[in-house]
Order: structure tokens, then C-alpha cells, then sequence
């Protein structure tokens, strides 16, 4: 996973709270392979809305995104993460996140930064005028003069550009010795098809 | 000491290590895939790794399965691709499947129910948001996303940061005509979709050990709309009766072991939640949604807000914005409201309890506009028709289809047209989630039945009654 530290880039202003994975990508379109990119996918059916900033000439080469509150809730897809990567964006700053958006941005690099409602709207207003480029710096949780959170774990790991499967491989046999403790613990809990009279079937 | 949550014991008995930054590596009791889920198995193959547990995933094909002509083969080539690439990956690795043409096939949040893979003090997880559904039966149920589906793939195991603890308490007994979808579209109008945001939701009261699991379900379902980690209810005996006899479920000595264990789950008394709620069910009634997030939410005797009376800048905008998209008027009556047609099923409400609330409002009457009816599952379906629910549909005019999530998200085909006003048993109101330019609106399926008797979104407690 590409890691990141800072980013100097042009951000677009989404006035919307809520945009949800569905607008990010809307469903018809996920049967598509990864490798044949998601970019033109983004946003696909509100880039047509009229005031919708993302493809206006004044904000090409766009890195970053700045939006209102609960950004990326909604469904679980991943393919949401890939839409905004692909079309080449590596922040979104929002006052609050989909938690399952945000594991799966920071599990391809993306930065989720979390920013206060007030600051949101001062970024949104700011981003209108002829200064659109902000400065993202992830080592010191900075965009510009302004402070944004992230959860420690996250911001290492974009940090690094770790991938979780690396470290959980280091644990291997501590997750087989918990798995023989957890089977006689809970006998139970294995998933062994019968039919109601005990028989296997 | 403070005594533990449901919450913390579950996910307790689940932590394999933790980290010194808190991140617990969390051993996974079931995992569910779907068609979706072919991002994942590909980068299995990227890093040459199998399956850790295929006794333990379990695949079912419902996201893209077509609802009409099982028999024949799928028209559109890229949904053919989706549901065939389940049907290989899981051969492949060895994962049972719950395909096309299984009569066990059916929504994966009904079939793991269903089944009785669902169990009470499990770890359950799915590439899918509405995973939330299973902690209805106490388990610790979460959706994710495809890069932690690999990893659950690779490991049977997931790295996960703590949530805080939300106990949601409901006193109180039901009104006629209010369900399980009415309190949640209340519970996410009154906290917001981003509400429940890092915590693990309890719901408990009296109100909550009255619902039965088909309601329990659409509650937990739902949670995830007001952007809950996780959704748990206590399991009691009505879990109990419930995975009576389910062909996964354990069973003689296993199941009294499993019993003892599972009666241990619930809260301590004196277990602390770091923030709570309190509602009374009494003082909730039928509820639809009017915009564009299921927190756009309000009884069906009120009207339509207006943007200009919002204190809240941004509330004003999204108003504004939701009732441009949804083709409504500020302070229009939300009973004035017409429909184009309707929608019954999804993973929130296709259960036989949900058809069976909305066959009782039709029987006897007709729809005045077109409507699918999807069965959650196709053991639902085969219920269903056991008991000539399907014949209540059909003799309304609605359409009796095969089980798959269908009009929910509107992968396989079945959508409403743009523009189109769709009152629908489904737990999602966004933009084009029915279809491009579409409009939903949300309610439990009696509301859903009534809407197609009126042709207007109306009170199913005032529906005059069948003469
Ligand atoms: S019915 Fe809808 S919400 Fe449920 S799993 Fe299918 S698409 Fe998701």
C-alpha cells in the first residue's frame, strides 16, 4: 500500500453531508473489474447536478475532498475507496466518517481526516475562492494551520503504508493455539450441518 | 468493578491478542460472502493464499440473483459473471455454497438466521453493511469491507479497534399497527445516521424482549442506518425457540452446553454503557421517510419540513437538496403524498413475519399500482406459500418473485424508473438506490401493503376496513 505523509494539492468542495458509498459508486456498476478502473465512476450520476464542483475546470488535478458530516455511510463496498483512488484522490475531509468507509480507505491509502463541523464549513467557504490548495500533513494531523483527528492506529498505518495482513502472518501460532483453547471451550460453536434428529446429513 | 456488557463479553471471548495501541486481533465464528465479495477472493489468487477456515465461510448468492425465470439462463452477461464467480470461487476453495437454484438459497442475512449458522455469543462477519441483522441473537455482527474480507479469508481472524457501549432502551408495549421498522426509523430520525457512530448498540427493555426474532432482526438490521458498529439483543428463550431444529444450529448435548454458555450473555446489572438512550414504544407510530437518508424520518400524520426553518445551515441544505431530489413541496402532508409503486422484501423486512403483516393488510383488497414481493429467502417463499400468502399478493395484483435482494440495491435489474416513487420495505432512501433518479420511501411492510391499497403513502391504522 502506498503510504502518506504530506499532500500539497488542489481540494473540491462537497457541500453535501451524507453522500453516501451509493453515490460514490452507484451499484450498477460494480460487476466492472478492478482493472479496468473506477475513476469515471465516481460520483457518476451527481456529477451532472448543476453546481457540482468535481469536474469543473477549477478544480482539476483535485487530490483532496472536503464535504459535510457522515461521509461514505452506507454500504460496505470497497469499491467506494477504489472510485475515489482511482480518480485520484487520497484525502477526504469530513466532520464524521462511515466506520466501515474509513477502515477500508485507510486499507488503500486513502486519509479519512477528521475535521469540527465549524472547520468543515470554513474549508467548504475558503475552497470557493481563488486559494484551492491545501496542505495535508499526516505526520502532524495538519491542514494548513488547522489540526484534524484520526484514530493513532490509522494514522500509522497510512504512515507506513502497512497492510494488516503482514502483521497477522506474524501471529500465526497464536491464532492456531486460540482457535484449539476456543474449539474445546465452545464446542458448540462449530458450524456442522444436521438435520433436528442429530443425523448428519 | 463495573459488571460487563453483552458487548464485552462476547467480544471478550473473542480477543486472540491485543496490540500495544489497543487494536485487538478478533477470532471470527462465521463469514459470509457474496457475489460482491469477488474482490476479495481476487486478491487471494494476487498473493497465491487460500481459505484458512472454508468450514467456517459460507457463501450465498443473492446481490445479483435474478427474481424471475430461475429456470433459465441469465440474460445480461454481467450479472451471469457475478453469479457464476461465487459459484467458482467457492468450488475452488472449498465453501459451502447457498446458490442459485439451492432451495436454501436467499438473502445472506436471512439464510445465516435461517439456518441456524447464526448462533448467539458468536463473531459473525460479512462484506456487507447490514451484517448488523445477526446480533439479534446476542452475536457480535459487523459488515466490512473487501481488503478485511481477504484478510478473514487468509486468517479467520480481524484486527479491530474497541467501540464504546450504547444501551438503547425501550419500555413499554406496541401500538396496533407499529412494528420493529417503525421504532428504528425512529431510533435514526431521533439520534441521526450518524448517531450510533463508534459504538456497539444494546437494545433491551421490555418493548425489545416482547419483539420476536423476525422483529429483533429489522432492528439490528437497521442499526447500521444510524451508523452503529453493531446492533445485540440479549438472547432469551424466544432466541432459543427460534434455532430449534435449524440445520446448522447445535443440537441434544451440544445444545445444552450452548444453552448454559449463551445464558450467561446478558449485561450484568451493573454493567456500564457509555451512553444510553430511553424510548417508550407507546409513543411511536407508523413512520415513513421523506428524503434522502433514512434519518429523514417522521410519522405518517405529519408533513414534509421546511428547509427554511432549519436553524442548522447544513440541515438546511441537505432539506433542501433531499426535497428537490425526492420531487416534494415543503409542509406538504406526507399522507398526500402518491406512490408509483411498491416494493416488499430485503434483508430488513422479507421475513415470513413480514409477509405475513403485509398479506393481512391486502387480503381482501387491491393494490392500485404495480409491486414486487420478494421473499427474503426461498425457505420463506416455500413457507409463504404453505400458508396462501402468495395467493393474497397475487389476488391484489402484486407480483409473487423469486428470493434475492432485488429492488433493495437494484443489482440484478429489478429498479424502479427515474422519477418513480417507490414506498418500500428496504432500509436505504438514497439517491438511485432503487435505480437512477429513483425516490424511496421507507416503511415496514404493513405500511408498504397499505400504500398499494391507497395509492398514497396513508396510515395503515386508518384504512378502512375490508367490507
Ligand atoms: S437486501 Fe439490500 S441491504 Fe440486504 S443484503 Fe441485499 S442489498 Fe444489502
Amino acid at each position: 500500500m502506498e503510504a502518506f505523509t504530506r499532500l500539497d494539492a488542489v481540494a473540491v468542495p462537497l457541500p453535501y453531508a451524507s453522500i453516501d458509498t451509493d453515490q460514490l459508486i452507484p451499484a450498477r456498476f460494480m460487476s466492472r473489474p478492478r482493472a479496468a478502473g473506477y475513476g469515471d465512476l465516481l460520483l457518476h450520476d451527481l456529477r451532472s447536478t448543476p453546481g457540482f464542483l468535481l469536474d469543473d475546470p477549477g478544480y482539476a488535478g483535485a487530490r483532496i475532498v472536503v464535504a459535510r458530516r457522515n461521509f461514505g455511510c452506507g454500504s460496505s463496498r470497497e469499491a467506494a475507496v477504489y472510485a475515489l483512488v482511482d480518480a485520484g484522490i487520497r484525502c477526504v475531509i469530513a466532520p464524521s466518517f462511515g466506520d466501515i468507509f474509513a477502515a477500508n480507505a485507510c486499507n488503500n491509502g486513502l486519509l479519512p481526516a477528521r475535521v469540527s463541523e465549524a472547520a468543515a464549513e470554513v474549508l467548504l467557504a475558503r475552497l470557493l475562492g481563488p486559494d484551492r490548495r491545501l496542505q495535508v500533513d499526516l505526520e502532524h494531523a495538519t491542514i494548513g494551520e488547522m489540526g484534524f483527528e484520526i484514530a493513532p492506529v490509522a494514522r500509522l498505518k497510512l504512515l507506513r503504508g502497512w497492510e494488516d495482513i503482514d502483521l497477522t502472518l506474524s501471529h500465526r501460532a497464536a491464532i492456531a493455539a486460540f482457535a484449539k483453547g476456543d474449539a474445546a471451550r465452545r464446542p458448540w460453536a462449530s458450524a456442522t450441518e444436521t438435520s433436528a434428529t442429530g443425523a448428519s446429513t | 468493578m463495573a459488571g460487563e456488557t453483552l458487548f464485552d463479553k462476547v467480544w471478550r471471548m473473542h480477543v486472540v491478542l491485543t496490540r500495544e495501541d489497543g487494536q485487538a486481533l478478533l477470532w471470527i465464528d462465521r463469514h459470509f460472502v457474496h457475489e460482491g465479495s469477488h474482490h476479495a477472493f481476487a486478491k487471494l489468487r494476487a498473493r497465491g493464499a487460500g481459505v484458512a477456515r472454508p468450514d467456517l465461510s459460507f457463501a450465498v448468492a443473492d446481490h445479483y440473483v435474478p427474481t424471475r425465470d430461475r429456470g433459465a439462463a441469465i440474460g445480461d452477461a454481467a450479472i451471469g459473471r457475478m453469479v457464476g464467480q461465487l459459484s467458482d470461487n467457492a468450488r475452488a476453495h472449498g465453501v459451502r455454497l447457498f446458490g442459485l437454484g439451492d432451495p436454501a438459497q436467499g438473502i445472506v442475512h436471512v439464510v445465516g438466521p435461517e439456518q441456524g449458522l447464526t448462533l448467539p455469543g458468536l463473531s459473525i462477519v460479512c462484506g456487507d453493511s447490514h451484517t448488523s441483522t445477526h446480533g439479534a441473537f446476542g452475536a457480535l455482527a459487523f459488515g466490512i469491507g473487501a481488503s478485511d474480507v481477504a484478510h478473514v479469508l487468509m486468517t479467520q481472524t480481524l484486527w479491530q479497534k474497541r467501540p464504546l457501549r450504547m444501551r438503547i432502551w425501550v419500555d413499554g408495549a406496541w401500538g396496533p399497527g407499529v412494528s420493529a421498522k417503525d421504532l428504528a426509523l425512529c431510533v435514526i430520525a431521533t439520534i441521526g445516521a450518524d448517531g450510533a457512530q463508534g459504538f456497539a448498540v444494546e437494545f433491551a427493555g421490555a418493548a425489545i424482549v416482547g419483539l420476536s426474532m423476525e422483529g429483533r432482526m429489522t432492528l439490528c438490521n437497521m442499526a447500521i442506518e444510524a451508523g452503529a458498529k453493531c446492533a445485540m439483543v440479549a438472547p432469551d428463550d424466544v432466541t432459543l425457540a427460534y434455532l430449534a431444529g435449524r440445520d446448522f444450529a447445535p443440537k441434544g448435548d451440544a445444545l445444552a452446553r450452548a444453552a448454559a454458555d449463551w445464558s450467561a450473555l446478558a449485561s450484568d446489572a451493573d454493567a456500564v454503557f457509555d451512553r444510553e438512550h430511553r424510548m417508550a414504544a407507546a409513543d411511536i407510530a407508523p413512520v415513513v421517510t421523506w428524503g434522502t437518508s433514512p434519518e429523514d424520518a417522521l410519522p405518517i400524520t405529519a408533513s414534509v419540513p421546511d428547509p427554511a426553518r432549519e436553524a442548522d445551515a447544513g440541515r438546511a441544505a441537505h432539506v433542501a437538496d433531499a426535497l428537490d431530489y425526492m420531487g416534494l413541496a415543503a409542509g406538504q402532508r406526507l399522507s398526500d403524498i402518491r406512490v408509483d409503486r411498491v416494493f416488499i422484501g430485503s434483508c430488513t423486512n422479507g421475513r415470513i413475519e413480514d409477509l405475513r403483516a403485509a398479506a393481512s393488510v391486502l387480503a381482501g383488497r387491491r393494490a392500485v399500482v404495480p409491486g414486487l414481493v420478494s421473499p427474503g429467502s426461498s425457505r420463506v417463499k416455500a413457507q409463504a406459500e404453505r400458508e396462501g400468502l402468495d395467493a393474497v399478493f397475487r389476488a391484489a395484483g402484486l407480483e409473487w418473485a423469486e428470493s434475492g435482494c432485488s429492488m433493495c440495491v437494484a443489482m440484478n435489474g429489478d429498479q424502479a424508473g427515474p422519477g418513480e416513487r417507490c414506498a418500500s420495505t428496504t432500509n436505504r432512501n438514497f439517491k438511485g438506490r432503487q435505480g437512477p433518479g429513483s425516490r424511496t420511501h421507507l416503511m415496514s411492510p404493513a405500511m408498504a401493503a397499505a400504500a398499494a391499497v391507497a395509492g398514497f403513502l396513508v396510515d395503515v391504522r386508518a384504512l378502512p376496513a375490508v367490507r
